[in-house]
Parts: C-alpha cells; structure tokens; sequence
C-alpha cells in the first residue's frame, strides 16, 4: 500500500514531494515541507485512502544536529489503515527563530490542540493556526522545555525553582 | 522574542478584555468539584446561555515525556501509570506492548501472561467506567449511583491490589512479563466478584439508565456527529456513541482479544438523538457488561488450558536491558476512555529513547467541547462535560 500510495504522492505533487523511510517496524513518508498541507488535505479526501482520522502530531528535537522533526500519525477509519508522515525542519535554535511549518488545523480540528503543544513544549511555529497560544504551560513560560537543550530558568515570577 | 509568537496571546487577552455589553466572563475551575480534577474553563456568558468556552489545561502537567527522555523503558511503566490514574493497568499495557514489538518479543510471550494482562486491564477497564458512570450521575444531581458504584469499584481495587500491592498505581505489567503471577485464589475470587457485580449492574440500569430526570437532562444534550467526532479525533466511547464501531480491541487485534468473544456496544439514540450524552453514558454501561463477558473467559481459561503451574515464571522474557537500534513506532491500544497512543523515537546503543510521546485519548476528546458547547446553557455544560469523562492526568500529562 504504501509504495503505491508515495508514487502517486510524487506523481500528483511533483519530484521529491515523498520518500519512504525504512525505520524498523513501521514505514514512514518522508514529506517536503512545502506540500505538506495540499498532500494532507489529498490523504484525507482521496478515495482508496480516506486519512481521517489523525491521531498524534510529535515533535522530536534531533539534537546536537540543528533538526527538528514533525510527525504526524494518521489512522484512516473506512480501510483501516495507519499511515506516518515526518517532515524536517533544520533550525539554529535561536528563540527569536523557531521552525515553521503550514497547520493543518483547518484538515484535521483535533491538530488545533496537539499544534498547540508542540508550540508549547519544542517551539515549532505553526503558520496559520488559529490560536497559537501555549497550552500546558503559562503564557509567559520562557523556552521549550521538551528542547534537548533546554535549561531551567533560575527563579519563574520571583520564586526559585531550584532551591 | 518576535510579535508573532506572542500574538494569539494578546488576541485572546484583547477578547476578554473587550467583552460586549450583555457579555460576561464567568471562570469555571480549577477548583469546581464537577470539572473532575484541575480543569479551568473560561466562558463567555450571554445571562444562562453560554457563547464560547476557552479551556485552559496544564495545572497537573506533571513532564510525563521529559521524564521519559531520560530513563530506560522498564523505568518509564510507573509514570505511565499516572497518565490515566483510574486505569492505570491500560496505560502500561499499551506502552508495553510498544516496546516489546520493537524488541521482536512480542509473539514469544506465554498465552497465561497474555490472559492475565488482558483480565487485570478489563477489571480496571470497569473500575474506570463505574467512576465514568458514578461521577455524571453526581455532575447532574443523583447521589446514590455515586456511592454504590465506588462500592463495586472498591472491590476491584482490593482485587488488584492483592495482585500487584498497590490500590492504583500498579507497575504492574512489565516489559516482557508481569511482576508477578497472580495470587492463589484470585481466579475464584475473580468469580466471586462477577457473581456479585452482574445483579448490581440491573440494579445500577433502574436506578439511573432509565432514570426519567437523568434523561430530560442527558438526551438531546451535547449531540456530536460522527464526522464531527472524527475530525477532532475523538475515540473510545465518544467515537462509539457517535455511531461509529471503532474498537481497537477488535480493529488491532492485539494481545489476546481475537480469542475471545465480545461485542462493541455503539450509540443508537434509543431515547434521544445519535450521539447525545446519554448514548455516551450507555456505552459505557455496555462495555461494563461486555468487559464482565471477557473477564469471565479469561478466568475460565486461566483455570483451565492456561493453568497455575509451579515452574511458570512471569518474568522469564523481562530483558535485563533494552537494547533497540534506532528507529520509530507508534502503538496504540483501547484505554477505557479511547485510543492511546505513544509514538517511540530510539536512538542506537542506547537504552534510552530520544522521544517518547504520550497521545491521550482524553486531551483529544476534551478538545471538541468549545465545539460541543456552543450557544448551551450553563447546567447542560456540566452534563455535556460529565459525558465526556476526561482524567485531567491524562489530558495535562
């Protein structure tokens, strides 16, 4: 199935849109970054496929590399089906520049949430989400804490967090 | 710090700021006993009738994934279990059972550790639903099932606790094994208990299900389509009531489910519409008594093909240490509140995993309320919220 599905993927999206990753159990679609929300919007409402079910959006840092990934785990609830999309976004790091990437919030309403938290904790920014707020922490938490190289700050609104 | 990251903040405080003149902002939580744990919701009220519902989580976020980044698998089992605190024996099973199919040893486990896995998980699965069950009925007013579920909830906690030594949070189930086989007796306890519970689920149904002032308050309250419960990634008995026949147990297959024989209860809108609150709560009801079917044959093999013997060690298989190369998995298994996930990221030589993720079926669920509950009054918010049965340790992580 999914050999099929990423030739058609690259056949309706052009070169280079979609590579299968071999990593252990599960195959996983490598996507381009700049498809990735026409391919979604193709999975969902494709006959064959129907992806309408998403079940998990995970960021993942790969640090010491200057990478971050985006991994969305899509169920399809007609075939049954289970599908596993990463995209890569190299990044340096710096606060005042995240990693951004479209939202498929407007393809799937439950990304609104998971979006949101990996907002929160990895500080990926999600272009055109409707309401990218943090959602686990306080609003004015300083850094991602899910960032492999992220260090506690010393004292949160004069309270120390160490002692 | 660029604007843009801080934008939706600002927008969120400029429409709370800048409330109409007819409008008012009401806070409900995180103290409010009928939120179930340390949920706030923030409405925005017109008089009775509630225009929009900005939840607000994460005061039980407890770094569930950060601790995860940074011990072996085996050490991880006891915070899973404090994901979802009522059903603490699913959460280690579904994460289990991740590691043990990315360690190939899946497959090679004994069938009586599958049985006893599967038995503990459907006791706690109806020890999470009697809570489910016994906390609406107190949500919309009706005492007396609240206590006479957290009787029979009682006796379940007692059971596993002579299992595993401990009320709730049980570490359990192992990679590769159990912590230990069950106590001598506990099959026919086990029995013991279904003789007792079967005449106090009849009893439970005419108390509440056909309850006439619990249904003017559940029917037709908090209607979720199917499309609608899809789309905001709804599962387990949110997805069920809605129409849909999505159990895990059935469409994984995994563990010992397809030797046994149960049915997957759905919503039909016997005395309201399809997929209103009480057709959420009578899922529930089912699934108690199929659970009480599945548990009656695990008991019935656990005593016969699948006996007690005295060379049987539980953990024979448990690896003294996960070795993994790099790659990724996503498991997921039915919790008694719906599809839990946990999507694994290994690294090579290395006994600890670079990601592990937590999906919890009840942060999904909560997160079609703002939609469920738009233009409803204030008391069917409650019920509305009730039917959806969330564990905030589970939605805050």
């Amino acid at each position: 199935m999914i050999n099929d599905l990423c030739e058609r993927l690259n056949r309706n999206f052009g070169e280079d849109s979609a590579t299968i990753i071999n990593e252990g159990l599960q195959q996983t679609i490598l996507v381009n970054k700049d498809k990735l929300k026409d391919i979604c919007l193709w999975l969902r409402d494709t006959n064959g496929f129907y992806f309408d079910f998403l079940s998990s959006i995970t960021a993942v840092d790969y640090f010491p590399k200057n990478e971050f990934a985006v991994v969305y785990n899509l169920s399809s609830i007609v075939y049954q089906y289970q599908l596993t999309l990463k995209v890569l976004l190299p990044n340096g790091r710096a606060l005042n520049d995240l990693p951004e990437i479209d939202s498929v919030s407007a393809i799937w309403r439950t990304a609104d949430w998971h979006e949101r938290e990996a907002f929160d904790l990895m500080g990926i920014f999600f272009v055109g989400h409707p309401d990218l707020r943090r959602i686990l922490l306080p609003d004015d938490w300083i850094g991602f804490p899910l960032r492999k190289d992220y260090t506690e700050a010393e004292m949160y609104r004069g309270i120390s967090t160490t002692s | 710090m660029e604007a843009k990251y801080s934008q939706a903040y600002h927008n969120y405080l400029e429409r709370i700021n800048n409330i109409g003149s007819t409008e008012m902002v009401i806070n409900m939580g995180p103290q409010h006993p009928s939120t179930h744990g340390v949920l706030r919701l923030e409405l925005i009220t017109d008089g009775e009738v509630v225009k929009e519902v900005i939840p607000h989580l994460g005061y039980l976020h407890r770094c569930f994934e950060k601790h995860a980044e940074a011990m072996s698998y085996g050490k991880t089992i006891p915070f899973t279990d404090r994901l979802d605190y009522l059903a603490s024996m699913n959460n280690s099973h579904a994460f289990v059972m991740g590691v043990e199919r990315m360690l190939g040893i899946d497959d090679k486990l004994p069938k009586r550790i599958e049985y006893i896995r599967v038995l503990v998980c459907e006791l706690n699965r109806i020890a999470s639903h009697l809570i489910a069950i016994g906390t609406y009925g107190i949500d919309i007013g009706a005492f007396t099932p609240f206590m006479w579920c957290f009787r029979d909830r009682e006796h379940i906690m007692n059971m596993l606790e002579w299992a595993s030594g401990s009320r709730m949070l049980y570490n359990y189930i192992w990679v590769g094994g159990i912590f230990y086989d069950l106590p001598v007796g506990f099959e026919e306890r086990c029995k013991e208990f279904i003789d007792y519970f079967k005449p106090k689920l009849v009893e439970l149904d005419e108390l509440l299900t056909h309850n006439e002032i619990f249904i003017a308050r559940t029917a037709h309250i908090g209607v979720l389509p199917s499309d609608v419960a899809i789309n905001f990634g709804c599962s387990g008995p949110m997805l069920r009531a809605s129409g849909i026949k999505w159990d895990l147990r059935r469409v994984d297959s995994y563990s010992v489910y397809p030797e046994l024989d149960f049915d997957i209860p759905v919503g039909q809108g016997l005395v309201g519409q399809l997929g209103d609150s009480w057709d959420r709560y009578k899922v529930r009801v089912d699934e108690i008594k199929e659970s009480v079917k599945i548990i009656e044959q695990c008991v019935e093999r656990l005593t016969k093909d699948f006996a007690r013997t005295t060379d049987f060690d539980p953990r024979a298989l448990v690896p003294k240490k996960v070795n993994l190369k790099a790659q990724s998995y996503y498991v997921r298994a039915e919790n008694p509140k719906g599809e839990l996930g946990f999507y694994f990221e290994t690294q090579d030589k290395s006994d600890i995993p670079r990601r592990v993720k937590a999906r919890g079926p009840s942060f999904n669920n909560l997160s079609v309320l703002p939609e469920l509950s738009r233009g409803i009054l204030i008391a069917d918010l409650i019920a509305i919220l009730g039917s959806i049965d969330i564990v905030l340790g589970e939605v805050d992580r």
